[in-house]
């Protein structure tokens, strides 16, 4: 069986589509593009909210009431919003799939932006904050100077936490006939073709991965070394590893 | 909905869930179940494996980076990719119903791991060299004094892990398995020319209330476990 994913994998044709399966590539960039939309509008809903949450104390229950929508089912609310919006586009178009997806994926990313922004901003510590009004800060410019760039690691861990979260719920979007890796998983189950499902299912852990390195790597050159802590190489590995971040801020939104 | 409500048992309006739960109460039920224990077992499992595997991370610092780098990679894959990657990594046919809480054991010990260690490594040094100096052993210390500290991380740990398996169960009705999910796509299905809803809706309720109620359990079962806190607090 695994030689027959490796194989499915591996054949050109699949890569380049045709015989009534869309290729690979184009189904790659599906998945990246509704992510992607998905997690930058609640990265902008997110993480003003949580910025102006933590700093003025004012408005808490907002965190706490979007930690409570991760108890929802995130299939059921896809389906449930797709049969009232779909019908209204009567198939014409991929909108009437397209926006409940999006609207879902956009419900999943923010809690853990807003609760990881909230208490990033939070755990700064007080006199820090005190020292940068004594030092003549307006409450503006210690939220963007300070508290900002401390909170930057959770933000970042939230960040990441949303972005797997939304790719792998990209992936039961092709629950609905919609593109994205999912497609491989759902077409190949529905015809019984299980080298692809299979194969779907390793470019989709493939994709995950990827997406979480790049972002861990980008968090290494945006995020302050003096708040880091990363000094050296030696240092570098006693901070722990960045791949466990993610279990952190799964745990730290309870 | 009022024109809707007035037409009777086989109403598609959102709020007549109950209705259908009533006309499909065995196999609702059934479903349910296995919801239940898809849900539930994988975490105990989980917690069992995690458990001295925390502790190894703990005692061992060492151990801790490369073990929670392994623990992070595996939580990064996802649910449905990590379901149809596992039959063909055992050996075992490309659908069967293990799949599933293998699958979901696999992300509760990648997530307690990093808890049980954390928990452990924040028993005060002061705490564990008291019990020493009262003539515990480094197993009774551990079981006795150590791990009832660490409760409460524990705790936050097994609620997060119960709470998102609720919602990867359902993910696994997509792919044709036996639960909850099997609501969504029976009311997905019906829902063609038009929108029906009480299956769907009867779905996001059971499944809301059972995450509801396991968090209910963890969270009881935390303070009957810790009564020492609740006397801190009272004071």
């Amino acid at each position: 069986m695994i030689g027959n994913v490796w194989g499915w994998l591996t054949t050109s044709a699949h890569w380049r589509g045709g015989n009534g399966m869309t290729a690979i590539g184009t189904q790659i960039q599906a998945h990246v593009t509704y992510s992607f939309v998905a997690v930058a509008i609640a990265l902008a809903i997110a993480l003003p909210l949580g910025l102006f949450v933590g700093h003025t104390g004012r408005l808490p229950f907002l965190v706490s009431a979007a930690n409570t929508l991760r108890a929802l089912p995130t299939v059921g609310v896809l389906i449930l919003l797709t049969v009232m919006i779909a019908p209204d586009f009567h198939g014409r178009t991929d909108f009437g799939y397209l926006i409940p997806t999006e609207i879902v994926l956009v419900l999943i990313a923010i809690p853990p932006i807003l609760s990881n922004t909230y208490a990033g901003v939070q755990n700064v510590d007080g006199v820090v904050r005190d020292a940068a009004s004594a030092m003549g800060m307006t409450g503006q410019q210690v939220l963007v100077q300070v508290e900002l760039p401390n909170s930057l690691p959770l933000i970042f861990s939230g960040l990441r936490s949303a972005s797997l979260q939304v790719i792998a719920t990209a992936t039961i979007a092709s629950y609905l006939p919609l593109g994205g890796l999912g497609r491989f998983i759902y077409d190949g189950l529905a015809q019984q073709d299980f080298p692809q499902m299979i194969g779907g299912g390793v470019l989709v852990a493939l994709l995950a991965l990827l997406t979480d390195s790049v972002l861990a790597f980008v968090q290494r050159h945006v995020v302050s070394r003096g708040v880091s802590g990363r000094f050296s190489k030696k240092a570098m590995t006693a901070g722990g590893p960045a791949a466990a971040d993610i279990v952190q801020a799964e745990v730290a939104a309870v | 909905m009022t024109a809707a409500s007035t037409s009777g048992a086989a109403s598609s309006s959102p709020w007549h869930f109950w209705a259908y739960f009533s006309a499909h109460r065995h196999q609702d039920l059934s479903w349910l179940w296995a919801h239940v224990w898809l849900s539930a077992l994988p975490v105990v499992i989980g917690l069992a494996i995690a458990l001295p595997l925390g502790w190894l991370a703990s005692r061992y610092k060492w151990i801790y980076p490369p073990m929670l780098s392994i623990m992070g990679l595996l939580y990064t894959i996802p649910s449905i990719a990590l379901f149809v990657i596992i039959p063909p990594l055992l050996g075992l046919k490309a659908l069967n119903p293990i799949q599933v809480p293998i699958a979901l054991t696999i992300y509760s010990v990648a997530l307690l791991v990093r808890v049980v260690a954390d928990g452990l490594g924040s028993v005060p040094e002061d705490v564990a060299q008291a019990a020493t100096a009262m003539g515990f052993g480094r197993v009774q210390r551990l079981f006795r004094v150590e791990l009832p500290i660490a409760i409460p991380v524990i705790a936050a740990g097994l609620r997060v892990a119960t709470v998102s398996n609720v919602s990867i169960v359902a993910v696994a009705g997509t792919i044709g398995l036996a639960n909850l999910g099997q609501l969504f796509t029976t009311g997905f299905q019906l829902s063609t020319p038009t929108a029906y809803y009480p299956p769907i809706v009867l779905g996001i309720v059971l499944c809301v209330a059972l995450a509801l109620a396991f968090d209910g359990v963890i969270v009881t079962a935390n303070r009957l476990l810790t009564p020492w806190r609740r006397a801190v607090q009272g004071r």
